[in-house]
């Protein structure tokens, strides 16, 4: 005889966590990270209330979005396109040589080694930090902004160039080589055809990202849209920057479409 | 085999491509080759700040060397706040991405109206970058790591929601047909039948983007949203490079742990 299994009368989902005291210490450890990090920033509970009323009055001021000066809101938007085509293209060659040093299949171990380093560093700092200094070094201006994507994408797509690089079959290098083919020939013949489908579909995705950066470098000085969006919040003029948000968001969108569906058209 | 075949004809030299294929080839660079040369053109560039940039480089790395290490201790309390604000952010983030993403994903969502609505959602929190919902957030709430959370979170929002979104189109229906079968309610069927599956792609998601938050909140200061950036630029407009450097190494440190801490945890996950 065999005595029947019990089963419990209700059903529960199964913890994600394992079990109940995993479960318990998780959001133990969550609440007491809360409790910490909410003490340490003295946040002023007065003035965020204070801020909830104003930040109604902002949006108010904000509709209708003004289009008066369509003009500036032109000259900015035109500004911060040409930033990212131009700053994208100089990347795009700028990162072939990097990829090239940083695929450990290509590149003698010194140099992968230099250019694995390069790659690390450059992409920690945040765009607006690295036109700081574009800034400092030439001046305001849409050089700067135009420089400090140029530097960005080359690492961006360097990157993304070795990893493909890395990656690729090795068969048909060995083949061109095995026919005697010099450094330029086996990679014109053996590399690019095999990663160049990809690295443009990257190359589409970097336009897309340097067109959302483009607008926001301009906070420091470095050209385009954004050197007029941060000056109309410093003189409360709320409903032209509404606008520039609007238009913002509007290209951005565009961007993403087209990039979407240039990627498509490659597959 | 048949006899009376004509010799095949082999070209001397083999070609890539044919001719016609090449022109596209070099209609596409010259298409790209003029998009360059208008964007460059039209920025009118002052070439004559190239000729003394290298002696400013110069300059600038021999006023930053040596870093002035004395300055570390006063930098270990922002750099704590920045990444408060990143973690923050990315938890209230978290919080609204959530029925953001069952709204903007086609088979959760009610009509065509809320499936617009999520996607709006989605497109103005990503198409605005997080430094300049911390310009919206300082003029609401005023300068202060507040702004910088709310900033944080307006952006990731988006981010989150969107990748949580394509993976909740992507379910297995077999089990949200299984579950609706036992007669359980909307809710029931989200949280049982489709938040385990999505749950991975969640968190991956959300420790990525906290990666990403941790780098963007060291610039939140510029505007005014606190953390390591208010420092950051104050040294810069004093001309302190020495400290400038110093932070810029911190800076470098947290986003490097960040990002290793990271990898590691989503690799254990997914």
């Amino acid at each position: 005889m065999t005595t029947a299994a019990t089963y419990p009368s209700r059903w529960r989902a199964p913890s994600i966590f394992g079990s109940p005291g995993r479960r318990l210490a998780f959001w133990a450890v969550v609440c007491a990270y809360l409790v910490w990090s909410l003490s340490t920033l003295n946040v002023d509970t007065a003035r965020v209330l204070a801020g909830l009323p104003r930040a109604w009055t902002i949006l108010v001021r904000m509709v209708p979005p003004d289009f008066g000066r369509w003009q500036l809101l032109l000259t900015g938007m035109v500004e911060s396109v040409q930033i990212a085509i131009a700053a994208t293209i100089i990347g795009a060659v700028l990162s072939i040589p990097i990829g090239i040093a940083a695929a450990a299949n290509l590149a003698p171990r010194p140099l992968y080694l230099l250019a694995r380093a390069f790659i690390v560093t450059g992409r920690t700092f945040h765009e607006v930090i690295i036109a700081i200094f574009f800034v400092k070094l030439f001046g305001f201006g849409p050089v700067a902004g135009l420089l400090t994507l140029a530097f960005s994408s080359s690492i961006f797509l360097g990157k993304m160039l070795a990893e493909d690089i890395e990656n690729m079959k090795p068969g048909p290098v060995e083949a061109i080589r095995a026919t005697g083919a010099s450094f330029g020939q086996t990679f014109f013949y053996a590399v690019v055809p095999q990663v160049l489908v990809k690295t443009l579909g990257v190359l589409i995705y970097r336009l897309d990202s340097n067109l959302r950066h483009s607008t926001v470098i301009g906070i420091v000085g470095a050209g385009g849209i954004g050197q007029t969006l941060s000056a109309s919040f410093s003189r409360y003029d709320f409903d032209f920057a509404s606008a520039i948000l609007l238009t913002i968001a509007a290209m951005v969108a565009f961007g993403e479409w087209f990039s979407d569906w240039a990627r498509r058209k490659l597959r | 085999m048949t006899a009376h075949q004509p010799p095949r004809h082999y070209p001397d030299r083999w070609e890539r491509y044919s001719p016609r294929q090449r022109l596209v080839h070099w209609l596409w660079l010259g298409g790209i080759a003029l998009a360059a040369a208008w964007s460059v053109s039209a920025l009118d560039i002052e070439w004559a700040f190239f000729a003394d940039a290298h002696e400013q480089a110069a300059d600038l790395i021999g006023r930053m060397w040596p870093p002035r290490w004395s300055y570390l201790p006063r930098i270990v309390q922002p750099l704590i706040e920045t990444l408060h604000i990143a973690t923050l952010g990315t938890m209230i983030a978290i919080v609204f991405a959530l029925p953001v993403a069952f709204l903007a994903a086609r088979n959760t969502t009610w009509n065509q109206g809320s499936w617009l609505v999520g996607r709006a959602i989605l497109v103005m929190s990503r198409s605005i970058n997080t430094v300049i919902w911390g310009l919206v957030f300082v003029a609401i709430f005023g300068p202060g790591p507040v702004a910088g959370i709310c900033a944080v979170a307006a952006r990731s929002v988006g981010f989150i929601a969107k990748l949580v979104a394509e993976a909740i189109e992507e379910v297995d229906a077999g089990q949200i047909e299984a579950v609706e079968a036992t007669g359980a309610s909307t809710l029931q069927v989200y949280g049982v039948a489709i938040l385990p599956q999505i749950l991975p792609v969640l968190i991956g998601t959300s420790i990525y983007r906290w990666d990403i938050n941790v780098r963007e909140s060291s610039v939140l200061g510029f505007v005014g949203a606190g953390g390591i950036g208010l420092l950051l630029y104050a040294s810069i407009n004093q001309f302190a490079w020495s400290q400038a450097i110093v932070i810029l190494i911190a800076i470098l440190g947290i986003v490097v742990v960040s990002e290793a801490l990271s990898a590691y945890v989503r690799s254990r996950i997914v």
